[in-house]
């Protein structure tokens, strides 16, 4: 490997002192009267290394990855890289200025306009005069702003004002950049905008330093990456191999367990013959499920008499209270007195809209048309995180609530309409008007028109 | 954070880093190289103050010189009017006192502004870099475009009052410069304590208004009693607001040791407040 570092980063730690005083934030008068009182004991304190002994090198023009749970160092990371906070041991050397997206809209001030803005931002996030007089225009086209220059931003919608942030730092010149999770920002179409101009920051030499947890964007973006865990690094190499590490990290780790507790028993009047004791949701990335991914949750049950004819109900309820989805086990959970065990439950491929949601499970007797009695019931607990999908090509589908709703039809099926002649499927029609035919005349030789209608996954036997 | 600049055309055979960073805990402004390459921000700073103040003012600039006339009428009233005190001869005490309020607004908002500035742009601090010396720096010259905007209407006041300064006027740059080196001291140490304690938030105003009474900006020196006198110039104020009327009104100027000590106080406290936030200035970040 040619030897053109960049970044050099040696050993670099960084240490917050968490203090372990009554009053964490104590006013002077206090603070000079504990100094009074004993002057030679320290404050009781407690290092937390959020940074340990960190090293890498990142060669020009390369796109390294970092990624890791919250709470891992990337924040820190960066922090340190852009020199917003000191290191507590350690150092780093730059060949070349840095430039950060890692807050878009940092010093933008709601009473100044577009245009005063863009100038007093580019200048905080180190553009001279003179860079911004020429790439004026280039950063006003990419955000679409023409026409309300000399607004107050104040004004702006929100999605007017992120892309204005935006694309006045995407315009830096800095020869390192670094990127944080902003690219999930705006519409579909400015994501496209703002994933190409990654790609060509990159190509044309750049060295980007991309910081996500989201898997999927930093695979697309790099060959590269560090994987942090606690402040130090797990893994150094190919993105791929990270990705997996990160992943086997995850999956071997065992998945956050919920022990039962009462205040989440809710109103409902509870038999308790049969308990619910834990439960863990799996196939979880630090809270994070895949959209697209089986809902895996392992539920122990204790029973406290025998029973045959026990079904469980889990309903997934998004963080603003609105139920996403639920369903009902088969009534065929079966327990003698005093039994303990745990049950995996799998929601297949609920297709959840990107979110944080949470986790109603209870457990009970009767069906749906009868009514359930309920034994025990929980929620809301477990909250997860859904993480947006990421295509091919990198775009994030942020659109997909306002569109889809909270969950999504896995596909939607177009069929031929039947020239006159009963429908073959009418297995399939019972949900379909009585008069049919008054919508596809019969005897017409009009071309078929295309039916689209849904098609659940139940219903298709998967 | 020890930051070594080179030149970029330096940048050859062993290539020495740019910037390098590393852990730093010293009372020596860490880059005074850096606060020159950021000028443009501290301007840009300065403009967002200036700008900010006053849009959504119905009165706008006014307001830099409505506020001193009518503390300046306030003062007159109260020392003037109800205390009786003496104006020096041949100056309409009104003219005595709004001198005095130009050179004692210069101090009391620099103080303020310097002080606060950290605080106010505590969303910067947390998430961008820049010389953090740049906020405090960039108030005083906000300041100073208010304080140009009073000096012309004090000047106007003087000319149609027919007062004339006489040959003083040389020195005015050397009290304001005392004045302003004074106050971003004061301002500099305060806030760089304000980001750990807000508590220095409710101190200073209070103090900065005690400041106001113990100087002589309502009353001549000569009011003060004599045995009060050798205290009274303690206040590095003292000299500079004896010295800003002399250069502005031609009164009897200050003695020279009076002179001396407030200049060379004022100095002391910048330099002093300048190494206090030099030292804290690492760990803004972290609890600001």
């Amino acid at each position: 490997m040619s030897s053109d570092p960049v970044i050099r980063v040696e050993g670099l730690s960084k240490a917050y002192t968490i203090r372990h005083q009554q009053a964490d934030h104590v006013t002077l008068a206090q603070t000079a009267l504990e100094r009074a009182k004993h002057p030679f004991r320290r404050n009781e304190t407690e290092q937390f290394w959020a940074l340990r002994d960190v090293s890498f090198e990142v060669e020009r023009g390369e796109v390294l990855g970092v990624i890791g749970r919250n709470g891992a160092g990337k924040s820190t990371l960066l922090k340190l890289l852009t020199r917003i906070t000191a290191p507590t041991t350690g150092s780093i050397d730059l060949w070349g200025r840095v430039g950060s997206l890692l807050e878009v809209g940092t010093g933008f001030h709601p009473e100044l306009t577009g245009r005063e803005n863009t100038y007093l931002n580019g200048s905080i996030l180190g553009m001279t005069r003179k860079e911004i007089d020429r790439q004026f225009d280039a950063i006003v086209d990419f955000a679409g702003v023409e026409k309300f220059l000399d607004t107050p931003v104040k004004r702006y919608s929100s999605g007017m004002y992120v892309r204005l942030a935006f694309a006045v730092a995407a315009h830096l010149e800095t020869e390192i950049l670094l990127l944080d999770e902003v690219l999930a920002v705006g519409d579909a179409e400015f994501q496209k905008k703002c994933l190409a101009k990654v790609g060509t920051l990159a190509s044309a030499g750049r060295t980007v330093l991309f910081v996500s947890h989201n898997v999927g964007l930093v695979s697309k973006f790099t060959q590269r990456s560090v994987l942090l865990k606690q402040g130090r690094i797990e893994f150094l190499g190919a993105t791929a191999d990270a990705i997996s590490c990160y992943r086997l990290g995850s999956a071997q780790g065992r998945p956050e367990v919920y022990v039962a507790n009462d205040a989440d028993r809710g109103g409902l009047k509870l038999g308790r013959e049969v308990e619910i004791c834990t439960v863990a949701i799996h196939c979880t990335e630090a809270g994070m499920v895949q959209a697209d991914a089986d809902l895996d949750i392992e539920v122990t049950l204790a029973a406290n008499v025998s029973i045959s004819n026990a079904l469980m109900h889990v309903g997934v309820v998004a963080n603003d209270g609105a139920v996403a989805c639920g369903g009902l086990t088969p009534q065929s959970l079966t327990f003698s007195r005093g039994e303990q065990r745990p049950v995996l439950i799998r929601l297949p491929a609920p297709d959840l809209a990107p979110g944080e949601y949470s986790l109603n499970i209870s457990i009970g007797s009767g069906d749906h048309f009868s009514g359930i009695n309920h034994f025990d019931a929980l929620g809301p607990i477990c909250p997860f995180e859904v993480a947006p999908p990421v295509r091919e090509d990198g775009a994030v589908g942020s659109f997909w609530r306002e569109s889809w709703g909270l969950t999504r039809l896995p596909t939607l099926e177009v069929l031929d309409v039947p020239g006159g002649r009963p429908e073959p499927r009418s297995e399939r029609s019972r949900k379909e008007p009585a008069n049919d035919s008054s919508w596809a005349p019969s005897g017409s030789d009009s071309a078929p028109i295309d039916r689209v209608r849904s098609t659940h996954p139940q219903e298709s036997g998967l | 954070m020890t930051i070594h600049s080179i030149p970029e055309t330096v940048a050859s055979a062993p290539r020495k880093p740019r910037v390098t960073i590393k852990p730093r805990r010293s009372w020596l402004p860490s880059h005074p190289r850096e606060l020159w390459e950021f000028r443009e921000l501290m301007v840009r700073f300065a403009a967002r103050d200036i700008t900010l103040r006053y849009r959504q003012t119905a009165l706008g600039v006014v307001w830099v010189v409505l506020v001193p006339l009518l503390a300046a009428g306030v003062l007159t009233f109260v020392f003037g009017g109800v205390a009786n005190l003496p104006a020096p001869p041949g100056i309409p005490y009104f003219l005595f006192t709004l001198a005095g309020m130009v050179t004692w607004t210069a101090f009391a908002q620099t103080v303020g502004r310097a002080s606060g500035a950290m605080v106010a742009n505590s969303g910067l601090v947390g998430k961008v870099y820049f010389p953090r010396l740049l906020l405090p720096l960039s108030t005083v010259l906000s300041i100073l475009v208010d304080v140009a905007v009073s000096l012309a209407l004090l000047v106007v006041l003087l000319v149609t009052n027919r007062v004339r300064p006489g040959l003083g006027v040389i020195m005015f740059p050397v009290w304001l410069l005392g004045v302003l080196a004074l106050a971003l001291g004061i301002g500099l140490a305060a806030g760089a304590l304000m980001v750990r304690y807000r508590d220095v938030g409710f101190i200073l105003p209070t103090a900065v208004q005690f400041l106001l009474f113990a100087s002589p900006v309502a009353y001549t020196v000569a009011s003060v009693p004599e045995k009060a006198q050798k205290f009274y110039n303690l206040n590095p104020l003292t000299g500079l607001l004896e010295g800003m009327r002399w250069s502005l009104l031609g009164m009897t100027p200050p003695s020279a040791a009076l002179t001396a000590y407030s200049i060379g106080m004022s100095t002391v406290v910048l330099v002093a407040g300048t190494l206090v936030f030099s030292r804290m200035e690492s760990q803004f970040a972290d609890v600001i």
